[in-house]
């Protein structure tokens, strides 16, 4: 494939000639998606925030008070419940609109028709999603300031922290990929409600795994869902003091799965892509 | 046949089967498009003419044989053809999150125009086609003929060497229709490659300089409109309603009109609700011609003719003629 050498594209008026090549046109999609995101932002933000916010008032501050959780509880569950907003906002950016834009809409289109490799359209989903993904994960932290008083922290975690979100944002984003490429069109409803609610709630955000130890059987089931290591993750960075699988497990385990998904979804993605 | 160098579109041997499908969808097709002209693809649904586009867009790819627009191969450098082909498809495709304007400059964006240079052809185009008083709608307000002329200019705004446009008139009213054909005549004027999809005879006779039919994924005819027609021998028919005046019976007519040398054979018609006897005169060559010597002949027999009804063939029965059924 000779796509990688760049065009230059020149403006017939002599106005300016430049380079351009598959990058800029990636770059370009990009800035559309920024776009529309930006004009859309508390619409967004509403749709991502509730769950995860509800989440922690219910099981953070509620049952605490009442006293069915236990004082240090909204503690275990914060971290788990940026994992929860980062993995889930990454996997609803991608898979909605990619069922959408593939089977009613059509509006995928004028990317797969724009010049760079289809695979690059696939990625740069990936890497807006990942950016909502981020964002509603991030937003969580001044909800728990307000909410909770205070959010567990321990000093030296921000780089650490940062990077397991957007793992966790990047894991979201590809999970997306897969459903939004496989799953056909009139099957999606059914297939959120059966996927959604078990990552939802097997994913270690409420709980930390190891304590599962007296549970086996849904020890087994969370440690195969790859967002329990991005909720372990971040409790072992911001909470080291509960159990928790350890850190550097977490980001191999992520990672692996981010790329086994990404790999999994290009495929989805290219076979409804190209004919 | 490989090397028609400097065409805007050259197939060769151009098949595509589906996966799990029992036949080609595409079954050997080969053709060359020049710079400038407009090239119609005429079949019924399913005749392999949107699988061909498809190939030719990168959007599908082909099973064996060869395609290159405006030079480029497009299974071995897909990105470079998609920079040098522009797309009117079927189906709404317009980006819903946007207004009309940012349609057109997002789409240029993507193809690396320089953004002073998008601003001015979006407003240039907007105008040409009539979208100017709403730019900043959203494509779900508009009509169906409206959503299409954004389509088009949307894939004008990258100045593409070759336009697909795929059953452009599909859906849209006559008026809507009778533009569209003016913008593709503007087009080809301006030098712009046209390809165009259609089961619609009028649209391919009125708008394309050649003509390729198409019927279960193989090219059953590829000329000029005109020149397909002209092709058609014994077609030629001139339906003669006669006034019986002072002739016996219409027997003598139809003696004095199978006389004529140019007439190949007359079948007289039965019409209950007509006054007078008819008849249809099938001919060689031009029919109009051939007005007098009917005439001069009817009069022979004592007869005048009332009415007559000159039958060309089209570019239908060249379809009937090719594949042994119609169209619609």
């Amino acid at each position: 494939m000779t796509t990688a050498e760049p065009m230059v594209v020149v403006d017939p008026s002599g106005e300016r000639a430049r380079p351009w090549g598959p990058w800029q046109t990636g770059l370009a999609i990009l800035r559309r998606d920024l776009f529309v995101t930006g004009r859309e932002f508390p619409i967004f933000l509403a749709q991502v925030i509730l769950q995860p916010l509800f989440l922690l008032f219910v099981f953070g501050k509620v049952l605490t008070q009442l006293g069915y959780a236990r004082p240090g509880y909204a503690e275990v569950l914060f971290p788990g419940l940026v994992a929860l907003a980062a993995v889930l906002t990454g996997l609803q950016s991608t898979a909605l609109p990619l069922v959408i834009e593939f089977s009613y809409s059509n509006e995928i289109e004028d990317r797969l028709l724009a010049p760079l490799p289809i695979g690059a359209v696939a990625l740069e989903k990936i890497v807006i999603a990942a950016v909502r993904a981020t964002i509603a994960a991030a937003v969580m932290f001044p909800i728990g300031i307000w909410l909770l008083g205070s959010i567990p922290w321990t000093a030296g975690a921000a780089a650490g922290v940062i990077a397991m979100t957007l793992i966790g944002a990047l894991l979201g984003a590809s999970m997306g990929l897969v459903l939004g490429t496989f799953v056909s069109p009139n099957r999606i409803n059914v297939t959120f409600a059966l996927v959604l609610t078990p990552l939802l709630f097997t994913g270690s955000s409420q709980y930390p795994w190891p304590s599962l130890s007296h549970i086996r059987w849904f020890q087994v089931v969370s440690a195969c869902n790859p967002m329990t290591y991005v909720s372990e993750g971040l409790r072992g960075l911001m909470v080291p003091s509960v159990p928790h699988i350890q850190t550097w497990i977490c980001f191999v385990a992520a990672i692996g799965a981010w790329l086994i998904l990404t790999a999994i979804g290009m495929i989805g993605f290219r076979r409804r892509a190209v004919g | 046949m490989g090397g028609e160098s400097g065409a805007a579109v050259e197939v060769t041997d151009l098949v595509k089967r589906y996966p799990k499908a029992p036949v080609d969808s595409v079954a050997g097709i080969t053709f060359g498009v020049r710079p400038g002209e407009v090239f119609g693809f005429l079949g019924p649904n399913g005749a392999g003419k949107t699988t061909t586009i498809g190939i030719l867009t990168t959007r599908i790819r082909l099973t064996g044989g060869q395609a290159r627009v405006a030079g480029v191969d497009v299974m071995a450098d897909p990105v470079g053809a998609r920079r040098v082909l522009g797309v009117v498809p079927q189906q709404n495709n317009l980006d819903r999150s946007l207004s009309v304007r940012q349609n057109l400059l997002f789409h240029a964006s993507y193809h690396g125009v320089p953004r002073a240079l998008r601003r001015a052809r979006a407003d240039e185009l907007l105008a040409q086609f009539g979208l100017d008083d709403r730019p900043d709608g959203r494509p779900d307000d508009f009509s169906g003929g409206q959503i299409q002329r954004m389509m088009i200019a949307r894939a004008l705004m990258h100045a593409p060497t070759v336009l697909f446009l795929d059953e452009p008139s599909t859906g849209l009213d006559p008026a809507a229709r009778l533009f569209m054909w003016e913008r593709v005549a503007q087009l080809k004027a301006e030098g712009t490659t046209v390809v165009i999809t259609t089961h619609d005879m009028e649209e391919a006779t009125v708008l394309s300089d050649r003509v390729a039919i198409i019927d279960h994924g193989q090219l059953l005819a590829l000329d000029a409109p005109a020149a397909l027609v002209r092709d058609m021998a014994g077609e030629r028919t001139l339906d003669c309603t006669v006034d019986p005046g002072q002739a016996v019976d219409a027997g003598t007519v139809y003696r004095e009109l199978v006389k004529l040398a140019a007439v190949d054979r007359v079948e007289p018609l039965e019409d209950p609700g007509a006054a007078g006897w008819r008849y249809r005169v099938y001919v060689q060559g031009e029919t109009a011609p051939l007005l007098a010597v009917v005439v001069q002949a009817i009069g022979d027999a004592g007869a005048s003719l009332t009415d007559v009804r000159l039958g060309e063939p089209t570019l239908e029965d060249v379809f009937i003629h090719l594949t042994g059924r119609s169209l619609r």
